[in-house]
C-alpha cells in the first residue's frame, strides 16, 4: 500500500550505494505546474539520493515528462521547490541545469541528423585548440567514448546514417558526462535492442557506483525491477507512492499507476457503456442517414443489422470484420494477431509502450509492419492508410490535435473532409447534400457548436472528438479503430462518446477500442486482447474480462493476485521473447509499406 | 535480476547495427557533399575542351572580377539558410551599403568603410531580434527589411536624384579596383566564414538550430543569440559587399541589387546547403557562386545574341536540376 512520499526505507536494497542519511542529490517538493488552466502537476514530490537509480513511473498524462522538464529548466514551476544537493535552485534554462550538473536524455532523440557523430557528441562543448575546434582530438575522443558504449562507428559520418539504437547511445554518451551528478533518462530504452539495453544498464551501474543519482523512466517493468533501487509513482500530477522498488509488487505498482484499488470490489459501473452486448441499441434514425450517404463498396448500410437483433451478428460472424495476423515490426510489435467480429467491441489493453497505438497504426498501414490485415475476409494487399480506408477501416487517432481535426476549418468542413470524394458527382460536391449530412451528425452526436460554420478550434475537446467520429461515420466504416477515444474530454462528452461506440457496434461495425482506463476496457469491450512489450500476453473473453484478470495480464504475472514478488522465471521468459529474431519480418514490412 | 546480469560479459560489446550505411548510401552521401565541386570542374573542363583557344586568364579575371562582391551575399545567406531561415533583405542592403559608402567617402575613406558596415549590421541585428525573440517568420521579417532598406535608400538620395560620388583620389577606390584586390578581400572573408562554420562551436550551433531547433534548446545551446548573430552577420556582409561595389563604381547607385537575394539563395542551394536548414557548407557555396559565374560567362560569350534572358533561364533550369538531384538523392537514401 502506498507509503507517504520521502519516507526513508532502510530495508531497501537502495542502501547499497546510498548512505541512508545522505542529503538528496535532487529533490522536488510539492511542485505545481499548469498549462492554460490544465493542471499537469498538482503536488509532485521526488527525492533522489546520490548513488541510487530511481524509477519514475506513471501512465500517460500523469506528469512525468512535465516533472522532468521542471527539473531540467525547460519549464519553471508555478509553485514548490526544486533542490539540488540540499540547495534550492531555480533553473531558468536547460543550460543552467546542465551547468549545475543535471544531464538529461529526453524521450525523443536530440541529435542533429546531418552533423557528424563526433560533432553531435561534443555539441556545445567542443575541445578547442587556439580558440578553434580541434577536430582531430574531438574525433579521437569521440571514438574512445563511443567504444565504451559498445558503439564502433565512423565518427565523422553524419548521425543520420546510424541505426536508431546507436543513435540513442550517442545521445546517451552526450548526456552522461563524467561530472554529471544527476542523470535523468526519459525512456532511454524505447528504441534499444535487448543487447543495447544491457550496455545501457552497465553504464547506469557505473554511474551509480561513482555516486551519481540516476532518474530512470521506462514502461518496461522487467527493466525497472532489474536496474532500479527506488521508485516514485505519479498519478494525475501527484506523487502517490515512493519507496523501495523491490518492496513494491508488480501488481501493486500497476494498480497505483492506474488508480485502481485491487481489493475494493468494483460493483458500480462508471462508464456509459451498455452492461452487455444484447442491450446495445443502434441509433433510431439510421434509415434516414442511409439515404443521405452513398452506399460504399462495403458500407454497413448495405446489410445492416436489424435494430434490437444484434445477436444476428453472431451468426454471420464466420467472417471477421477485421482479421489481423502476425503483425511484426523491427522494435515494437511481435506477432500480434487478433480478430474483430462485426458488431463486436474488442478492447486492446496494455501499459504505455506495450504497442497498442502501434498495432492500430499498423492495421491502418501507417506504421510499417509485416503481417496481414483483412477486412470481411478480404486481404488488404497494399498496406497504406488510403487502401485501408477504402477497404472500410477508419481510425480515430490518439493525438486529436496532431493527427485528427484541422483546427482552422469549420465543423462542416472537418466532417465531410474524408467523405468528399464519395459525395461528389463528376467532381462537383453538392452543398445541399453536405449540409444535410452535417446537420444529421451534429444532431445525432449532439455536437455543441454555434453552427456548422464554427471553427473546430473553438470547440471543447469532447466536441472535437465527436466531429472526428462524425467524419469517419460518414465513410460507413466496417471497422473502427479507436485510440483513446475519451482521453482529455469532459465527463459528459465521455459518456456520450461511449454511447456512440455502443450504437456503432449495434449497427454491425467492428470496433477495436484502445484505452488506458481499465473501466472503459472492462465495461466497453466484449473481449480484451492484452499486449505486453509488443506481443499478445493474454486474451480475455466474456466473463473473464474483470479488473483482477486484466491487472494480472498487464503486470505479466499470470500466477494471480497478491503474488509478492517478481518471479524470476517470468524474467527469463520475457527475455527469451524479447531476444527473439525479428529483423527478417521487419524488412518485409517496410517493403510493403513503401 | 541475476538471471540476466550473469550472462553479460564485462567487456564492451560492439553493436553490429552500429553503422547502417551501405556502400551505396555512402556513395550517395559523398555525391551530395562533393556534387557541386564535381559539376563545377566538369563545366569548366567542358568549356575548355570545347574551345581551348578561347580559355584564357582574361576569362578567369572576368569571371572573378565582375561579381566577386556579390558572392558575399551568398556567404551570409549560407549561414542564415543553415539555421533554417532566409534573408531577403541582402539585395537592398547591398545597394544601401554602396550609397552609404559613397556618401561616407566624402568625409574620409574610413567612414566609407564603417558607415555601411555599421548601418547594415544594425539593420541585420534588428531583423535577427525580431526573428529570434519576436518569434516572427524570417521570410516576413526580411521581406519587410527588403522594402524598408529600399525606402531608406530612396530617402537618402531624394528618390535617386542625388548621386554621391567617391572622391577621385581617395584610396577607398582601390579596394574595388582591378580584379585581385576585391577578389582577395572576398576570398579572405570566405576563408574566415569557412573557419566559423567548420571550426567553431558557433557553426555547430547554427547547424543544430537548423537541424532541430527544439533539441538545440534542450541541449542548452544559445539558440536566440546565435540567430540574432546570424542575421547581423548576413547584414554586415551585404553592407561590405555594397561598400566594395561602391568603391568599384565610384558612386552610390540606387538601382542595383534588385533580386540579388534570390541569386544568392540560388548559389547557396546549388552549393548543396539544404534550404530547410540543418546542413550547410561554405565550400559548397563557393562552388555554387563560381558555377553561376562560369555559366553566366559562357552564356555571355556564346549566346549573347539572346541577351540576358538566356542567363536567367539557364540559371533557373540549373537550380531546378540541382534541387531535383538533392531530392532524388534524399529519396534513394530513404529507400
Amino acid at each position: 500500500m502506498p507509503t507517504s512520499p520521502d519516507e526513508p526505507d532502510p530495508s531497501a536494497p537502495s542502501a547499497v550505494g546510498a548512505p541512508a542519511g545522505a542529503p538528496a542529490a535532487l529533490e522536488a517538493r510539492r511542485v505545481v505546474k499548469s498549462f492554460g488552466g490544465v493542471h499537469a502537476l498538482r503536488a509532485a514530490d521526488l527525492l533522489v539520493r546520490p548513488g541510487e537509480v530511481h524509477a519514475l513511473m506513471g501512465e500517460n498524462g500523469a506528469g512525468k515528462s512535465t516533472l522532468i522538464k521542471l527539473l531540467t529548466g525547460v519549464y519553471r514551476p508555478d509553485d514548490g521547490v526544486i533542490a539540488l544537493h540540499g540547495t534550492e535552485r531555480a533553473f531558468r534554462t536547460p543550460l543552467e541545469a546542465q551547468t549545475a550538473g543535471i544531464s538529461t536524455i529526453y524521450q525523443e532523440v536530440n541529435l542533429v541528423p546531418m552533423m557528424s557523430v563526433a560533432r553531435n557528441l561534443f555539441l556545445g562543448r567542443e575541445p578547442r585548440r587556439y580558440g578553434l575546434v580541434d577536430l582531430r582530438t574531438m574525433n579521437r575522443l569521440a571514438s574512445e567514448i563511443l567504444e565504451r558504449y559498445g558503439v564502433r562507428v565512423d565518427v565523422t559520418a553524419p548521425v543520420h546514417t546510424l541505426g536508431l539504437g546507436a543513435r540513442q547511445m550517442v545521445a546517451l554518451a552526450r548526456a552522461v558526462r563524467t561530472d554529471a551528478r544527476v542523470v535523468i533518462m526519459d525512456e532511454p530504452t524505447s528504441s534499444l535492442e535487448p543487447r543495447e539495453v544491457q550496455t545501457l544498464f552497465d553504464v547506469i551501474r557505473t554511474l551509480r557506483d561513482q555516486g551519481s543519482a540516476v532518474v530512470f523512466v521506462s514502461h518496461r517493468l522487467d527493466e525497472l525491477y532489474e536496474i532500479c533501487d527506488r521508485v516514485t509513482v505519479l498519478r494525475d500530477g501527484r506523487t502517490v507512492h515512493s519507496g523501495a522498488m523491490a518492496a513494491l509488487p508488480r501488481m501493486e505498482l500497476i494498480s497505483l499507476m492506474l488508480g485502481r484499488d485491487l481489493v475494493a470490489a468494483q460493483d458500480g459501473r462508471v462508464t456509459a457503456f451498455a452492461p452487455d452486448r444484447s442491450q446495445r441499441r443502434p441509433a433510431p434514425d439510421d434509415a434516414a442517414l442511409a439515404e443521405l450517404l452513398p452506399a460504399g463498396r462495403r458500407g454497413r448500410w448495405a446489410r445492416q443489422a436489424i435494430p434490437g437483433d444484434s445477436d444476428s451478428n453472431a451468426t454471420d460472424s464466420g467472417r471477421a470484420a477485421l482479421s489481423v495476423s502476425g503483425l511484426t515490426d523491427r522494435h515494437r510489435l511481435r506477432d500480434v494477431s487478433l480478430d474483430v467480429a462485426p458488431g463486436e467491441v474488442v478492447g486492446l489493453g496494455g501499459l504505455l509502450g506495450a504497442g497498442r497505438s502501434e498495432t492500430a497504426q499498423a492495421v491502418l498501414g501507417a506504421h510499417p509492419a509485416a503481417g496481414t490485415v483483412s477486412v470481411d475476409g478480404k486481404r488488404i494487399r497494399r498496406r497504406n492508410p488510403q487502401a485501408a480506408v477504402r477497404a472500410g477501416i477508419a481510425m480515430l487517432a490518439e493525438d486529436r490535435k496532431a493527427e485528427g481535426v484541422i483546427p482552422g476549418l469549420s465543423v462542416r468542413e472537418n466532417i465531410v473532409l474524408a467523405a468528399l470524394p464519395r459525395l461528389s458527382r463528376a467532381g462537383i460536391v453538392s452543398t445541399a447534400r453536405q449540409d444535410r449530412i452535417v446537420e444529421f451528425f451534429m444532431n445525432r452526436l449532439r455536437i455543441k457548436a454555434s453552427g456548422p460554420e464554427q471553427k473546430v478550434q473553438d470547440l471543447s475537446g469532447g466536441n472535437q472528438q465527436k466531429v472526428l467520429l462524425a467524419r469517419w461515420m460518414c465513410l460507413n466504416p466496417r471497422v473502427l479503430l479507436l485510440d483513446e477515444p475519451t482521453r482529455g474530454i469532459d465527463v459528459g462528452a465521455k459518456a456520450e462518446v461511449q454511447g456512440i461506440i455502443d450504437q456503432l457496434a449495434a449497427e454491425g461495425v467492428g470496433v477495436l477500442l484502445i484505452s488506458s482506463e481499465l473501466d472503459e476496457l472492462i465495461e466497453g469491450s466484449d473481449r480484451v486482447v492484452v499486449l505486453r512489450t509488443g506481443s499478445v500476453a493474454a486474451r480475455l473473453d466474456g466473463d473473464e474480462v474483470t479488473a483482477p484478470n486484466l491487472l494480472a495480464a498487464l503486470a505479466g504475472d499470470g500466477s494471480g493476485l497478491g503474488e509478492p514478488e517478481t518471479g524470476e522465471p517470468e524474467l527469463g521468459e520475457s527475455e527469451s521473447e524479447s531476444a527473439g529474431p525479428e529483423s527478417g519480418g521487419a524488412d518485409e514490412g517496410e517493403g510493403n509499406a513503401s | 535480476m541475476s538471471v540476466r546480469t550473469s550472462q553479460v560479459p564485462a567487456a564492451p560489446r560492439v553493436s553490429p547495427e552500429g553503422l547502417l550505411e551501405t556502400p551505396r548510401e555512402r556513395w550517395i552521401r559523398r555525391a551530395e557533399r562533393r556534387g557541386p565541386l564535381v559539376v563545377l570542374v566538369a563545366v569548366c573542363a567542358a568549356a575548355t575542351i570545347a574551345s581551348p583557344s578561347d580559355a584564357s586568364w582574361s576569362d578567369v579575371s572576368t569571371i572573378l572580377g565582375n561579381n566577386a562582391f556579390v558572392w558575399l551575399l551568398a556567404l551570409g545567406m549560407t549561414f542564415v539558410i543553415t539555421t533554417g531561415g532566409i534573408d531577403l533583405s541582402v539585395g537592398s542592403l547591398y545597394a544601401l551599403g554602396g550609397v552609404l559608402a559613397a556618401r561616407g567617402s566624402s568625409s574620409g575613406p574610413w567612414l566609407a568603410i564603417l558607415l555601411p558596415l555599421v548601418v547594415c549590421a544594425a539593420w541585420g541585428a534588428v531583423q535577427g531580434i525580431l526573428v529570434a525573440y519576436g518569434g516572427m517568420a524570417p521570410f516576413i521579417v526580411t521581406l519587410a527589411g527588403l522594402l524598408g532598406a529600399r525606402g531608406l535608400l530612396q530617402a537618402l538620395t531624394n528618390q535617386g536624384s542625388t548621386t554621391y560620388l567617391v572622391p577621385a583620389h581617395s584610396w577607398f577606390r582601390h579596394l574595388g579596383a582591378g580584379t585581385w584586390v576585391p577578389v582577395g578581400i572576398v576570398a579572405a572573408l570566405f576563408a574566415i566564414g569557412w573557419v566559423l562554420m567548420e571550426r567553431t562551436g558557433y557553426g555547430a550551433t547554427l547547424t543544430a538550430i537548423g537541424g532541430n531547433q527544439d533539441s538545440a534548446v534542450l541541449l542548452g545551446l544559445p539558440v536566440a543569440r546565435a540567430k540574432v548573430l546570424v542575421y547581423l552577420l548576413s547584414g554586415t556582409l551585404a553592407g561590405a559587399a555594397g561598400a566594395l561595389g561602391g568603391a568599384r563604381l565610384g558612386s552610390g547607385v540606387t538601382t542595383i541589387g534588385v533580386g540579388y537575394e534570390l541569386t544568392a539563395i540560388a548559389a547557396v542551394v546549388i552549393g548543396g546547403t539544404l534550404l530547410t536548414g540543418g546542413y550547410g557548407t561554405v565550400g559548397g557555396t563557393v562552388c555554387g557562386v563560381l558555377l553561376l559565374a562560369v555559366i553566366h560567362h559562357l552564356i555571355d560569350r556564346y549566346l549573347s545574341q539572346y541577351g540576358s534572358a538566356m542567363t536567367d533561364a539557364v540559371n533557373g533550369a540549373f537550380l531546378a536540376v540541382v534541387v531535383l538531384a538533392q531530392a532524388l538523392l534524399e529519396r534513394s537514401r530513404r529507400r
